[in-house]
């Protein structure tokens, strides 16, 4: 291996290490915030790229139509639960936030559309339809689950996943798509290009993690997610519903999740089901880093990104098998040094 | 006027009854304890009040039923619980863990009930960047109380207050508690250590196996020979009561 | 109906059912039915009983499935011949393969078997003596004499006489010592542990029992399909395969059967009707499957067996015939320090629990250690047990060193011990409840049980536990629920497990709390009773009054401090003693 391959599987170890970052620490957060193991995290991923392929091709997005349905069963499923109390003010206001809003989108995205209105634009209105999605989610499947245990919690995100791929299907279709660059500039610096969507990539993925930092060190809303996530009783005792925080959680994980779709979706060809194998091995890092450092679930991303990058150039058919066992040592490890009886005062 | 009302309450943990239609009033600025061993209910109680556990029968809070009122709305409405666990949010200070006890609010209002907070409990100011984490017994019981209080309640609820603090601290807490009385605060007090608790209470409950089977003017229960019997006395004949 | 005469009529209705009049396209679902309920069953093991969910069971059916087309396609070897083999190696991967797993404690588990589901989903399509991602093709069929079963009709009893067999052996494994100690682990490690049981193997038994279902259907479906390729042992179909358990009531063997056969009919009738439906090619079942696993999470967890239990006549519980040999009791102990303390210490971060507590309990001897809430007398219990280390100083039980051994090895001597907090196994009877107790006594394993050999032990075992049960005065509750009992009867019951070991010393925590009067003197006089035959007491209790009546010596202690040790009476007047607890005064 010469040294500008090594370059440039470096370049390329980060760039999938930066993503990867974005999803573990947005999972790390929802599982500490939540309790929910949130296995679809990577299907964001997927229709935020699909989207704005959809609207750069022209085309409304099958996300526009998805979200009014989302809407609609979120909406139904309010009204039912809270059927003793409800009053007509209140079903008034559920159906417009739930219905009347995403309504609004389609129409606003059937003019849109064709237009084709340049990248941010359409990256703006990609997130519109994405990040909604998220806290519906969580309405529907979750909510309801509050008190469940982890275990069963996560086989609800499975069935989440199954759920929100097979609609990738109806809605996108089988086939892949690739959306344009931020920037198609090529920098040479001495004797290795670096591409100008690379340094995008990383930026902007840096600039998240920060944006991150400050939310939840600085902001009130920020250290609520935190008291959630070290003790729910707690932060119910001090009047944080643990539903806004729920909301709040996966409002994030459906913004960040979308966002990394814009990055990667210009790197390579996206189809309905890659983001649960990008998803996952956000998850490798989250579990490598202990589910409970965002610093260390960080570093383990780029640790993820470079065995993957490293692996594919020298043992491309068992990339996946490398990426997806180096969970197994850290297990191990785990399982080594246990103390002989868990959880005893 | 009764600040709290509780009628018929019961809880159950699947087919064990924990509370057994207990029913109890706490006028405004007024303490009362329920004093009763380990496992008769009293923390079940607490926790039914404040909404942590589903219940049957009736909460009545400053006159409004609190039936299907989440834990945050009663807090909200001036009800604080402290827990025996304390429930702090350990990896953060405890400037940030004041601050979130009254997260409704503006910043400069924040900073001055963090001030008030601060002139009762001098020993959390000393250390207000520390982590909740790292703090002793007595202190975290201090901030957990400091917590409550940012949101001004009308009514505090101590749950063990005094559990695994040395008896100078157990002193500093109780006129804390009695301190805050007089400055118009209801507190509900659960205690084992019903001595204490009987001195600083105005009125008080004896729970038994999820009932109450006593009641009255603390000093009058505290000077009840059954009380004495089972709750106060280190001595006495061999024979107990039920 | 007796069950053997239920087993002959079901072999009946196998054999016969291909004969009858039903078309082919019903036998071959029925066929797969079979195959996955053989995979389900060992999830339902798996996740529902022992409590470990896994997403990686389609792997294991690829090892059955890979071990016997590479041998018999490749090699030409018998398709009979293969099969202890492709058990032999799905046996030995998952016993590699659980031995990290099963240590890994609650989602950590289930996150480490969807690495390795899709890990092994990549390397079954990427080796090249696996076919990479074409797989194998032309695997022999299965052959019965000359017979060869080529078509789903002639399979259909194959797959059925196993899935009969499957249950069969499943469900008498679950009624069995070791299936005691199985369904016991979702109640929590502490206590089973506290009893001598081996949770960690216990786990990987099952890991590896559900691996050989999953391993023998492989091995059924290669022959079945004749030609295999990886899609079919990826991490998706692992998630079918638990979609199964979960719909059909992951806590029932006939549960894998009932979801089986929902999600294979519903699977093949979506597949046909929905792209007609919208018009377009698609897995459009998984988003059905995907809706369905979260409604049933939400609104009926236990699945859909139960509903059809609950309308089925209620059986009657098993009259208990009472055993003609009792277990053999160990030597009664005696001495004046049969439990000795030596300075031990406990520290939990910079918080010092227990500090220099020395004691001793000698033979015939009930012992009372009292203090305020928070004083260490728990944690005491604890080191004591060996559910926690101490970070100083000895103990010794009857002249051996226990403070560095597991709790299964202390119990094994002869201490046995309850719980301030019930650990109990709120799903299993009260008899099975106390039966823990006995298990170190018994000896009976995997195969002796799912054969039915270990009658006469597993009689001598539940008749201990019922003797003991009668005895503190539950015999009335014995085949109830725990978790339908008074917290009080559960204290009680602990006790029962506890004396169920046949303990030469007993630990009692707080047995007193929740007792009504006449209940606590009940439980002094057994207390009594106990001493005289010879066992000896170390109980933690708060009732002042209740202590000072029972015990021969108190050791006081506050914050972890031992401030006082001698008789009732002289305890009483000790004025640390009185400071320590009344010292809360304003």
């Amino acid at each position: 291996m010469d040294a500008t391959t090594l370059l440039l599987l470096g370049q390329d170890s980060l760039i999938s290490g930066a993503i990867y970052a974005l999803l573990a620490v947005t999972m790390v957060m929802v599982f500490s915030v939540t309790r929910v193991l949130f296995i679809p995290q990577g299907e964001f991923v997927t229709y935020g790229a699909l989207t704005l392929a959809a609207l750069e091709a022209g085309r409304v997005p099958g996300t526009a139509w998805l979200l009014l349905g989302v809407g609609a069963v979120a909406a139904v499923l309010a009204m039912t639960r809270a059927r003793q109390t409800l009053t007509f003010l209140k079903a008034i206001r559920i159906l417009i936030i739930d219905v009347g809003l995403p309504a609004l989108l389609l129409l606003i995205v059937h003019w849109a559309a064709p237009l084709k209105l340049g990248l941010v634009p359409e990256m703006l209105l990609t997130l519109a339809l994405v990040v909604p999605l998220g806290p519906l989610v969580y309405r529907i499947a979750f909510q309801p689950l509050a008190e469940a245990s982890i275990l069963v919690l996560l086989i609800v995100a499975v069935g989440v996943h199954m759920g929100m791929t097979g609609l990738g299907l109806v809605f996108f279709g089988p086939e892949g798509y690739q959306t344009s660059a931020f920037s198609d500039a090529v920098f040479e610096l001495g004797f290795m290009n670096i591409s100008a969507q690379s340094i995008w990539v990383v930026t902007t993925t840096a600039a998240l993690l920060l944006g991150l930092y400050l939310f939840f060190e600085k902001t009130v809303s920020g250290k609520m997610l935190r008291a959630a996530a070290i003790s729910r009783r707690g932060a119910r005792l001090v009047g944080i519903s643990t539903d806004r925080t729920g909301y709040l959680a996966f409002t994030l994980t459906a913004l960040i999740g979308a966002v990394s779709g814009l990055m990667i979706g210009s790197l390579t060809t996206i189809y309905y089901d890659s983001g649960f194998i990008i998803g996952l091995k956000g998850f490798v890092a989250a579990i490598l880093g202990g589910l409970h450092s965002y610093p260390l679930a960080a570093a383990a991303a780029l640790l993820v990104g470079t065995v993957e990058s490293f692996s594919s150039y020298s043992a491309s058919a068992f990339k996946e098998v490398i990426v997806f066992t180096i969970i197994i040592p850290v297990l191990l490890w785990r399982s080594i040094f246990r103390p002989p009886v868990e959880h005893l005062e | 006027m009764s600040l709290l009302t509780v009628a018929d309450l019961s809880v159950a943990y699947g087919r064990i009854q924990a509370v057994q239609g207990v029913a109890l009033d706490i006028a405004a600025g007024s303490i009362v304890t329920v004093i009763g061993a380990n496992g008769a209910g009293k923390t079940s109680l607490l926790n039914a009040v404040m909404g942590l556990l589903p219940a049957r029968g009736e909460v009545t809070f400053r006159g409004e039923a609190m039936a299907r009122c989440p834990t945050e709305k009663r807090f909200s409405l001036g009800m604080s619980l402290v827990t025996e666990s304390r429930d702090l949010f350990t990896t953060m200070s405890i400037e940030d863990n004041l601050i979130l006890g009254a997260n409704r609010c503006g910043r400069r209002e924040i900073v001055q009930r963090m001030a008030e907070v601060f002139a009762r409990f001098p020993r959390l100011k000393e250390r207000s960047t520390q982590l909740a984490g790292t703090l002793s017994g007595g202190e975290r019981q201090m901030l957990a109380m400091g917590r409550a209080l940012m949101a001004r309640p009308q009514l505090l609820m101590l749950d063990e207050p005094s559990l695994g603090l040395a008896p100078i601290i157990v002193r500093e807490i109780f006129h804390i508690i009695s301190d805050l009385r007089d400055n118009g605060v209801a507190i509900l007090l659960v205690e084992q250590n019903a001595r204490a608790a009987l001195q600083v209470a105005d009125y008080a409950y004896v729970m038994e196996l999820g009932l109450v089977t006593m009641d009255g003017p603390a000093s009058q229960l505290a000077g009840d020979p059954r009380v004495i019997e089972s709750y106060l006395g280190f001595g006495g004949a061999d024979t107990n009561t039920a | 109906m007796k069950p053997a005469h239920a087993a002959i009529a079901l072999v009946i209705a196998i054999l016969a059912i291909p004969l009858a009049p039903i078309s082919d396209y019903w036998i071959v679902l029925l066929d797969n039915i079979g195959l996955y309920s053989l995979v389900a069953m060992g999830l339902v093991l798996l996740t529902g009983v022992g409590g470990m969910t896994s997403f990686g069971q389609a792997a294991f059916v690829g090892f059955g499935a890979y071990t016997t087309a590479v041998l018999s396609a490749t090699y030409g070897i018998s398709p009979w011949l293969t099969l202890p083999l492709a058990l032999a190696l799905t046996g030995l991967a998952a016993l590699a393969i659980g031995s990290v797993t099963v240590r890994l404690s609650g989602h950590y588990l289930p996150l480490g078997t969807m690495a390795w589901g899709l890990a092994f989903f990549y390397l079954f399509g990427n080796l090249e003596f696996l076919g990479a991602h074409d797989g194998i093709n032309g695997i022999p069929p299965l052959r019965i004499g000359t017979h060869d079963l080529f078509d789903g009709r002639s399979f259909f009893s194959v797959v059925w006489l196993v899935v009969l067999a499957a249950s069969v052996l499943t469900t008498n494994l679950l009624d069995t010592r070791v299936g005691r100690a199985i369904r016991a682990l979702r109640a929590g490690t502490i206590a089973n542990e506290a009893f001598g049981i081996d949770t960690a193997r216990v786990k990987l038994i099952v890991f590896v029992y559900a691996a050989l279902l999953a391993g023998l259907s492989g091995w059924l479906y290669a022959h079945f399909q004749r030609s295999i390729n990886p899609t079919a042992f990826g991490l998706n179909i692992g998630i079918e395969y638990l979609l199964m358990a979960v719909v059909g009531g992951a806590g029932h063997v006939f549960g894998a059967l009932l979801g089986a056969g929902i999600v294979t009919i519903l699977k093949d009738q979506l597949q046909d009707i929905l792209p007609r439906l919208i018009g377009a090619q698609g897995n459009y079942e998984t988003i059905v499957f995907g809706f369905m696993l979260v409604v049933i999470l939400q609104s009926a967890r236990n699945g859909l067996w139960p509903f059809i239990l609950n309308a089925l006549p209620p059986r009657p519980a098993k009259p208990l015939v009472p055993a003609d040999a009792s277990l053999p009791q160990r030597p009664k102990p005696s001495g004046p320090a049969i439990l000795d303390v030596r300075g031990i210490n406990k520290h939990f971060g910079g918080l010092v629990a227990v500090n220099d507590v020395s004691f001793t309990v000698g033979a015939k001897e009930i012992v009372g250690l009292i203090g305020p809430n928070g004083a260490g007398k728990s944690t005491i219990f604890n080191l004591v047990t060996g559910l926690l280390r101490v970070t100083g100083g000895e103990v010794y039980f009857q002249g051996n060193r226990i403070d560095a051994m597991e709790a299964r090895g202390i119990a094994a001597l002869g201490i046995a011990r309850t719980f301030q907090h019930v650990e109990l196994a709120p799903d299993m009877s009260v008899l099975e409840n106390a039966a823990i107790g006995a298990h170190i006594r018994g000896s009976a394993g995997l195969l002796s049980g799912m054969l039915r050999l270990d009658r006469a032990e597993e009689k001598r075992l539940l008749g201990e536990a019922a003797r003991q049960l009668e005895r503190v005065g539950l015999g009335a509750y014995m085949h109830r629920p725990a978790g339908s009992l008074a917290l009080g009867q559960l204290r009680i019951l602990e006790i029962a497990r506890a004396l169920a070991l046949d303990p030469a010393l007993l630990l009692l925590d707080e047995p007193a709390a929740g007792l009504r009067h006449l209940e606590k003197r009940a439980l002094a006089e057994l207390l009594h009773k106990l001493r005289e035959e010879g066992m000896s007491v170390l109980l933690v209790e708060h009732d002042v009054e209740f202590v000072m009546g029972l015990t021969d010596h108190l050791v006081v202690l506050d914050f972890g401090k031992m401030i006082a040790k001698g008789v009732p009476a002289e305890i009483r007047k000790n004025p640390v003693v009185l400071e320590a607890y009344l010292g809360g005064v304003v």
